[in-house]
C-alpha cells in the first residue's frame, strides 16, 4: 500500500490543490508549508502549463502567473524536495503530459521521486498511454492517480480502477475546475458505483469552496479537493499582500477542526 | 498502403487521444455515429446532394494559364475550393458534420475559428437547419478578420472572444473544450480541421476527401494523366489532406507549405516541421508541436490567421516522418507577393492561407518542365483579407530600405 492511499485510509481527508509557484517560488513554498501545518492530508501541486484545457480561469490565471514568474517542472520538483525537507505530506503533481513528455518520462520518474513525489495526475492522459506511464512511475515508486468523471461509463471504471493506485479522483460534475455552489449529486452517485470496482480511497474535487460542500462529499466519499477556491483566495491576497495569512483563514473557515461552536464563543 | 489510422486514432505514433476523461464517452459516441454514418448509403447521398446544391461542387479545375507562361515552368491547375459557398473549403467538413449533429440528435452546436472561415461555415450551415450555434475565437484573430466576425453575428451565430494565451487559434480551441465538457449532454463540438482526438482528424479527413477525389477525376478529364505534383498549405492540416489523400498510393509528389511567418526563430512563425517542432501532446493529439524547452506551447506569427498555430493535425506528422508528403514554408513576405501575383495574372484573390500554397508553386513551378502538371489547392478566397494587406503593405512603404 502506498504512502498516499495509506494517509488517506483515516477518511474524511483534506486536499488542497494550488498551483507551482503561483505567485512565485518562495511565497508558493511558504503556502503549501501553511497548507501541511493546517493538517492537508495529500497535497496537490500543479505544474502550470501554458494551454491548461481542462481548468477554469481561476486555475488558467495562477498557472499564467507562475509562468510569468519563470515556473518550470524542474523547478517544482526543487520546490517540491524544498518542501519534503521539513514536512511528510504526501505529494501529488497535477499536470497535463506535455511539459512531462518533454522533460523525459524516465527521467521526469527519477528526478521526482528524488525530490519525494508521491504521486503524479495527469489530466489528459488515459487509456494505455496511462498504464504503460504508470508501470514507468511505479518503478520509482510513485501513484499514478486516476480520475473518473459521470461521463465514465462502468466498463471504463472496472478498466481504470483495475489499473489504479494510490486513490480515486472522481471529477464531481462535467466541466472545468472552478468553485459552484453546491456539491453536484453526481458526485454521490459516481463515487458509489466507483465503490463497486474498487477499494481504494476516493478524493471529490472539481467545485469544492465551503466548509458545507467539504462535509457533504464527506458524507459519500473519503477526500474532499479543494483547489480553485484556495487559488482564488491567493490570487486576490496579491494586491495587498498577506497571501499566507490569507490562505491560513480560509482553510480555518474550511475544516470542522477549527471551527469555533457557539458555546465555547 | 493504407493510410487509415488503428482504432484508438493512431496514424504510426501520431494521434490517439489526449483528453479529459469527461469527453471520453462523448467521443466514443461521436466514433460511434460517425462510423455508421460513413457506412451508411442515406447518410452519404443526404451529404452528397448538399455539397452540390447548396455548396456548388464540383469545385472547377482551373488552368492558369498566365501563371504558368509567366513563371514558365509546370502547368498549374488550380482546385478552387475558393468558389464554395462562404468562400473556403471549410464548407465541406461542415455539411458532413453537421448532418452527424442531426443524426445525433444534438441541438447546439459549438467550433472555433481562426481566421474565421471555419466559424462563418459553422453558423452558414447551422443558420441551414435551425441550431443553436456558439463560436470562440480570439481577439486577436477577431481584430484581424472583423469582416468575418460580422459574417457570423449575421448568420446568427453567438462569437464569443477569447483574450487568453495569445489570443489566437489555439486558444479558442482550449475555450470551444472547456465549453465541451462542461456541456457534453447537449452539445456537439464541430470542430474545422483535421486535428484534435480521435476521430476528428480522420473523420475530417473523410469530410475533405471530396477534394482529392474531384481533383484526380477532373485532371484525368483534361490532362489524360495524373499530376507530377499537388501543393497546399497546411495549418492544422484539412484542405491539404483532403487534396492529397486520394493520392497517396500513386505516383504523385506533394507539397504540403507552413506557415514561415517573419523569421525562423521560435515564436516567429508557425511551421511545425522548422526548428523548434518537437513531437508532443497537445489539444488531444500527438503530433508535431512548436514548444520551448519546458514543453510550454510557443507563440506562433503567420500573416494569415488560418495557419497561426503551433501545432499540425497528426496524420500530417505521419506522412512527413514516412517522407510520403514533403513540408516547406513561405513567409510572410512571399505570401504577400503570391497574393498580388494570383490577383494580378489570373483575377483571382486568394485567402492568405491559399497564397502560401501559391507562393510555392510559384518558387517550384520554374524548377519543373513545360511537360509537368501541378494542382495548387486554393482552399479560400481572399475578400476577408484585404484590410490585412493594406496594413501589410502600409507597413513595409515605411521601412527604410524601400521595397
Amino acid at each position: 500500500m502506498s504512502r498516499i492511499e495509506s494517509t488517506l485510509r483515516k477518511q474524511r481527508s483534506f486536499i488542497p490543490f494550488v498551483t507551482a509557484g503561483d505567485p512565485d517560488p518562495q511565497t508558493s513554498l511558504a503556502v503549501i508549508l501553511k497548507l501541511a501545518e493546517l493538517g492537508a492530508d495529500v497535497i496537490e501541486l500543479g505544474v502550470p502549463f501554458s494551454d491548461p484545457m481542462a481548468d477554469g480561469p481561476v486555475i488558467q490565471r495562477s498557472s499564467d502567473r507562475a509562468l510569468d514568474g519563470g515556473m518550470t517542472l524542474a523547478r517544482v520538483l526543487d520546490l517540491a524536495a524544498e518542501f519534503r525537507k521539513v514536512s511528510g505530506v504526501p505529494l501529488v503533481l497535477f499536470s497535463y503530459y506535455n511539459p512531462i513528455m518533454k522533460y523525459g518520462l524516465e527521467r521526469f520518474a527519477r528526478d521526482a521521486s528524488a525530490a519525494g513525489i508521491d504521486g503524479v495526475l495527469l489530466t489528459d492522459v488515459i487509456d494505455d498511454e496511462a498504464v504503460s506511464i504508470a508501470a514507468r512511475l511505479d518503478a520509482f515508486g510513485i501513484d499514478l492517480i486516476s480520475l473518473v468523471a459521470p461521463t465514465t461509463t462502468d466498463e471504463r471504471l472496472g478498466m481504470i480502477c483495475r489499473n489504479a493506485s494510490g486513490f480515486i479522483y472522481a471529477v464531481s460534475r462535467a466541466g472545468v475546475t472552478g468553485a459552484r455552489s453546491d456539491v453536484s449529486s453526481a458526485a454521490e452517485e459516481l463515487v458509489s458505483r466507483t465503490r463497486r470496482f474498487t477499494g481504494l480511497p476516493i478524493a471529490v474535487g472539481f467545485g469544492i469552496s465551503t466548509s458545507d460542500q467539504v462535509d457533504e462529499v464527506w458524507r459519500f466519499a473519503d477526500a474532499a479537493v479543494v483547489g480553485s477556491a484556495i487559488v482564488s483566495v491567493i490570487e486576490r491576497s496579491l494586491a495587498a499582500g498577506g497571501t499566507i495569512e490569507a490562505v491560513d483563514s480560509f482553510v480555518r473557515s474550511l475544516l470542522p477542526q477549527f471551527a469555533k461552536t457557539g458555546a465555547e464563543n | 498502403m493504407n493510410y487509415e489510422p488503428d482504432e484508438k486514432g493512431y496514424f504510426g505514433e501520431f494521434g490517439g487521444r489526449f483528453v479529459p476523461e469527461t469527453l471520453v464517452a462523448p467521443l466514443d459516441e461521436l466514433t460511434a455515429a460517425y462510423l455508421s454514418a460513413r457506412d451508411d448509403p442515406e447518410f452519404q447521398a443526404s451529404f452528397a446532394e448538399l455539397l452540390q446544391t447548396y455548396v456548388g461542387r464540383p469545385s472547377p479545375l482551373y488552368f492558369a494559364k498566365r501563371l504558368t507562361e509567366t513563371l514558365g515552368g509546370a502547368r498549374i491547375y488550380l482546385k478552387r475550393e475558393d468558389l464554395n459557398h462562404t468562400g473556403a473549403h471549410k464548407i465541406n467538413n461542415c455539411i458532413g458534420q453537421i448532418l452527424l449533429a442531426r443524426r445525433m440528435g444534438k441541438r447546439r452546436i459549438i467550433a472555433e475559428t481562426g481566421a474565421g472561415q471555419h466559424g462563418v461555415a459553422t453558423a452558414t450551415v447551422c443558420a441551414m437547419f435551425g441550431l443553436e450555434c456558439v463560436v470562440y475565437m480570439g481577439t486577436e484573430d477577431m481584430r484581424r478578420q472583423q469582416l468575418n466576425v460580422f459574417r457570423m453575428r449575421l448568420l446568427g451565430a453567438e462569437v464569443r472572444g477569447v483574450d487568453s494565451g495569445s489570443c489566437t487559434l489555439k486558444d479558442a480551441i482550449n475555450e470551444a473544450l472547456r465549453d465541451w465538457v462542461t456541456n457534453v449532454d447537449s452539445t456537439y463540438y464541430l470542430l474545422g480541421s483535421a486535428l484534435g482526438p480521435h476521430p476528428y482528424p480522420s473523420m475530417v479527413r473523410d469530410l475533405q476527401r471530396v477534394i482529392g477525389r474531384e481533383a484526380r477525376e477532373q485532371i484525368l478529364k483534361v490532362e489524360g494523366r495524373l499530376p507530377d505534383l499537388l501543393v497546399a498549405c497546411v495549418g492544422g492540416g484539412s484542405n491539404s489532406i483532403g487534396l492529397f489523400y486520394d493520392f497517396l498510393n500513386d505516383d504523385v509528389q506533394m507539397i504540403g507549405v507552413e506557415a514561415g511567418g517573419r523569421g525562423p526563430f521560435l515564436g516567429e512563425h508557425a511551421a511545425r516541421f522548422m526548428s523548434g517542432g518537437k513531437v508532443g501532446v497537445l489539444q488531444g493529439t500527438k503530433s508535431y508541436l512548436l514548444q520551448n524547452e519546458d514543453g510550454q506551447i510557443a507563440a506562433t506569427h503567420s500573416v494569415s490567421a488560418g495557419l497561426d498555430y503551433a501545432s499540425i493535425g497528426p496524420e500530417h506528422a505521419y506522412l512527413h516522418d514516412l517522407g510520403r508528403v514533403r513540408y516547406i514554408s513561405a513567409n510572410d513576405d512571399e505570401a504577400l507577393a503570391a497574393f498580388r501575383t494570383l490577383s494580378e495574372t489570373e483575377g483571382i484573390i486568394p485567402a492568405l492561407e491559399s497564397a502560401h500554397a501559391v507562393a510555392a508553386a510559384i518558387r517550384l513551378a520554374p524548377e519543373m518542365s513545360p511537360n509537368q502538371v501541378m494542382i495548387v489547392n486554393l482552399s479560400g478566397r481572399g475578400d476577408k483579407d484585404i484590410d490585412t494587406v493594406i496594413a501589410a503593405d502600409a507597413a513595409s512603404e515605411r521601412r527604410p530600405a524601400g521595397k
